[in-house]
């Protein structure tokens, strides 16, 4: 036998503490390439998206002058006309503020967003009253001028790009001198409609948090009453037999299965089968209430799962206490047990819907993904049955079209599908903080 | 308890507020992801500028959009599907089977299709249909015999190529540009290889036309090794392979290339440049027109489609100096004559 201390480790010891020790790093290891991972990805969204809720616009002077205006009314394209009397406003504009140029009008124009003329139009039509007076207007820049002022766009490229000109970013510099043009907060990027391929600048995401914000109505509704009835049933009536079992099984099965398989079962039941036999408006094409009904499917396992796990966690002494004093096994259940299981129901639910929220790939098939057209619903069957997109699939549309200035919006869309998510989120946590209870 | 409340009442609120959309009162566009741009230029052009709404325009591709257009007539159903190639007679019978007989056709201009790479990457700036040819071909001919596909670098196809590894990105199957890719370039490099000539002798058929098809099969078939690699998506996604790979050429729109031309360079074609001249005076060889297909019997239901038609193709819109010429496409020197068309509602026949 040899001499041992307690205050020298012999070998043996020392290999378990080194394992030990190894086994701490890996771990940190691994936690610290999660956090670089998530501080790289929020770096990367932060920076390639912030620039979305900032716009470019130039400030001018606009005289409406009656005659102009109706003579532009007259006309098949009538945003044409409004463009000329822009273009007016915008050489008077320079000359005020002495600034020289020889540039022809067309190449004056691509500075200012194609949209401009339909804005000024727009305002005609909503203020008569103005006609006759000169409003001051911040009109959207183009979307290649707006990129110069982010940076996206650089002077190296101009010669080859028929979209800018080397002109053009020089009366940019001179007109920011001056103070013409300014780059400030976007509500519209939020609020506003999408637009079309050629002004990415006026791009919204107005419809698409609509849209989801429908379908999360409508899932909220169906999967939560669903999911809630069903588990109180499983959970504190049904009886244990294998047909239940067979259910219980093929429920967890159901929250396995792959979104994209909702959404062809959707296609297929809501919008080929249902549609045509029940001949409602509500079952159609790029429908919320069929992309909420689509997405209830996908969440209702969740919702079943979390609604038993805290079925579960309520001690029977309670269910026991109850029925020793006379309650039925209806009052045991809806005055004892489901008060205290709120909490966990709650939070399950919300997971859900933050996970249906995000989810793309079955509106896909449903048509939830609208290249355009959506836009503010007047009446609240067009809120849940007009043409409609949402978060993710206005995300997805964004990152198809060719100008990079949609790019940027894509990203946008992705910060506020973020905000949103870490709202329901944080929600979640803080139910479960302050109502749950330990037993 | 109040839970239970608040969910039921959720559900009664929905029950109550299903009430009945009225009809329709939208345009309803579906297709093409090369004429998606122009559409939703017009249809954004048509809320601004008419009372009408702005019309509902979503994508998938020709085949798609006119699968769907040919699903029946309705309410339900689209309105237009925009498409990147003329409709096939089997399409038409289809669409007939379902009862869309009277089919108005519009052609609303021509796009070119360039093939672009990297602007820093190898000098690809001149290609002939036979190079693209003998390089993503499957089926060559050597010494009059038949075989596959083995030149892996430009240089092997054509020695004053580059240097440089075959990766090209085409579109897939479900494209309209994938059709004209076929016929313009791989066909008629096959014929200027003269494999047509061999394919055709070795063709097999009862008749003349079937061995003609074959053979026209043999030459339009691209290799399967992964030197030429199938886009189903847009061109973005084109896009990002070509800027993962700088030996990649993809095949654009000219207008995808021309809002990316800070990224991307192009090759000329039989020596000719693709720009909006060359492609109005049909010098450029790989050219497409561009069309639109209309349900007659709509004209009378969906309020503002036959606006929407005179709109699109008007020569403020459609014409050389309209929005649409500025986003990239040709416009059509013959737009006169289909406007004629569309205001009189002629029909395919």
């Amino acid at each position: 036998m040899t001499q041992t201390s307690l205050f020298t480790a012999d070998a043996r010891t020392t290999k378990r503490n080194r394992a030990e020790k190894r086994f701490k790093a890996y771990g940190l290891t691994a936690i610290s390439i999660g956090v670089f991972m998530l501080v790289y990805l929020l770096y990367t969204i932060l920076s390639s998206g912030l620039g979305a809720f900032f716009q470019t616009r130039v400030t001018m002077d606009i005289p409406l002058v009656q005659e102009e205006i109706i003579k532009a009314e007259k006309g098949l394209l009538k945003t044409k006309a409004y463009k000329k009397i822009i273009a007016n406003a915008l050489y008077a504009e320079l000359a005020e503020a002495g600034i020289e140029t020889t540039m022809k009008e067309k190449e004056l124009l691509g500075i200012i967003s194609g949209r401009a003329p339909a804005e000024l139009r727009s305002f005609v039509q909503e203020n008569p009253d103005q006609i006759g007076t000169t409003v001051e207007f911040k009109l959207l820049a183009g979307s290649f001028i707006d990129g110069y002022m982010k940076g996206r766009v650089v002077r190296e490229n101009a010669e080859r790009s028929k979209n800018y000109s080397i002109a053009q970013l020089d009366l940019v510099d001179q007109m920011q001198k001056a103070g013409i043009l300014k780059k400030g907060f976007n509500l519209a990027f939020i609020t506003g409609n999408d637009a079309s391929e050629s002004s990415p600048e006026a791009a919204g995401f107005g419809p698409a948090i609509l849209g989801s914000l429908a379908m999360m109505i409508v899932v909220a509704g169906c999967a939560v009453t669903l999911g809630v009835a069903a588990s109180i049933f499983l959970e504190e009536f049904a009886p244990q037999n294998r047909f239940t079992d067979i259910i219980e099984v093929n429920i967890s099965n159901l929250a396995a299965v792959p979104s994209i398989v909702f959404g062809i079962l959707g296609l297929s039941v809501f919008i080929n089968y249902l549609g045509p036999i029940s001949g409602d408006d509500w079952i159609k094409n790029n429908s919320a209430f069929v992309g909420g009904m689509v997405l209830t499917l996908m969440t209702l396992p969740t919702v079943i799962i979390a609604t038993r796990a805290s079925l579960k966690a309520v001690p029977p002494s309670i269910r026991d206490a109850a029925l020793g004093l006379g309650a039925s096994k209806l009052q045991t259940v809806f005055h004892h047990v489901l008060p205290l299981a709120a909490p966990g129901i709650l939070t399950g639910s919300i997971i859900g819907l933050a996970q249906a929220l995000g989810e793309s790939a079955p509106l896909l098939l449903i048509g939830l993904v609208l290249a355009q057209g959506a836009s503010a619903p007047d009446s609240i069957a067009e809120f849940f049955a007009g043409p409609n997109t949402a978060m993710p699939a206005q995300i997805y549309q964004w990152s198809t079209r060719a100008d990079p200035a949609f790019y940027e919006r894509a990203w946008g869309g992705i910060i506020i599908l973020l905000v949103f998510l870490l709202t329901m989120n944080i929600l979640a946590v803080i139910l479960r903080r302050r109502f749950e209870r330990r037993w | 308890m109040s839970f239970v409340k608040m969910s039921s009442s959720a559900i009664a609120m929905l029950a109550l507020s299903a009430t009945t959309l009225s009809a329709r009162d939208q345009v309803s566009i579906a297709g093409s992801s090369t004429v998606l741009p122009y559409a939703s230029i017009v249809a954004e052009a048509f809320g601004e500028n008419t009372d009408f709404p702005t019309p509902v325009v979503e994508s998938g591709g020709s085949s798609a959009g006119l699968k769907r257009f040919c699903e029946g007539v309705g309410e339900n159903t689209i309105d237009i599907a925009n498409s990147s190639r003329k409709i096939k007679a089997s399409e038409v019978e289809i669409c007939a089977q379902a009862g869309v007989t009277d089919i108005i056709e519009v052609r609303i201009g021509y796009d070119g299709i360039v093939f672009a790479s990297q602007i820093d990457g190898p000098a690809f700036t001149a290609f002939e249909p036979i190079d693209i040819y003998k390089a993503l071909g499957a089926n060559q001919v050597v010494d009059g015999q038949i075989v596959g596909n083995t030149s892996s670098t430009w240089s092997d196809v054509n020695p004053d190529l580059p240097n440089a590894e075959i990766a090209a990105f085409i579109p897939g199957t479900k494209h309209g540009t994938r059709e004209v890719f076929e016929d313009k370039v791989l066909l008629a490099g096959c014929e200027e290889a003269g494999a047509l000539d061999v394919f055709l002798a070795n063709a097999e058929g009862a008749t003349d036309k079937d061995k003609h098809n074959a053979a026209e099969k043999q030459c339009i078939a691209v290799r399967t090794d992964g030197k030429s690699v199938d886009i189903d998506g847009d061109y973005t996604e084109t896009l990002a392979s070509i800027n993962a790979n700088p030996n990649g050429i993809g095949v654009f729109g000219l207008a995808f290339y021309e809002n990316n031309t800070d990224v991307l360079k192009t090759a000329t074609v039989s020596g000719i440049e693709a720009n909006t001249d060359t492609i109005a005076s049909g010098e450029y060889p790989v050219s497409r027109p561009l069309y639109f297909y209309m349900k007659k019997a709509h004209l009378a239901v969906i309020p503002g489609l036959q606006l929407f038609a005179d709109f699109f193709i008007s020569d403020d819109l459609a014409g050389p100096d309209g929005p649409l010429a500025e986003y990239g496409l040709v416009s059509d020197p013959e737009l006169a004559a289909t406007q004629e068309a569309v205001s009189t509602g002629q029909t395919l026949k």
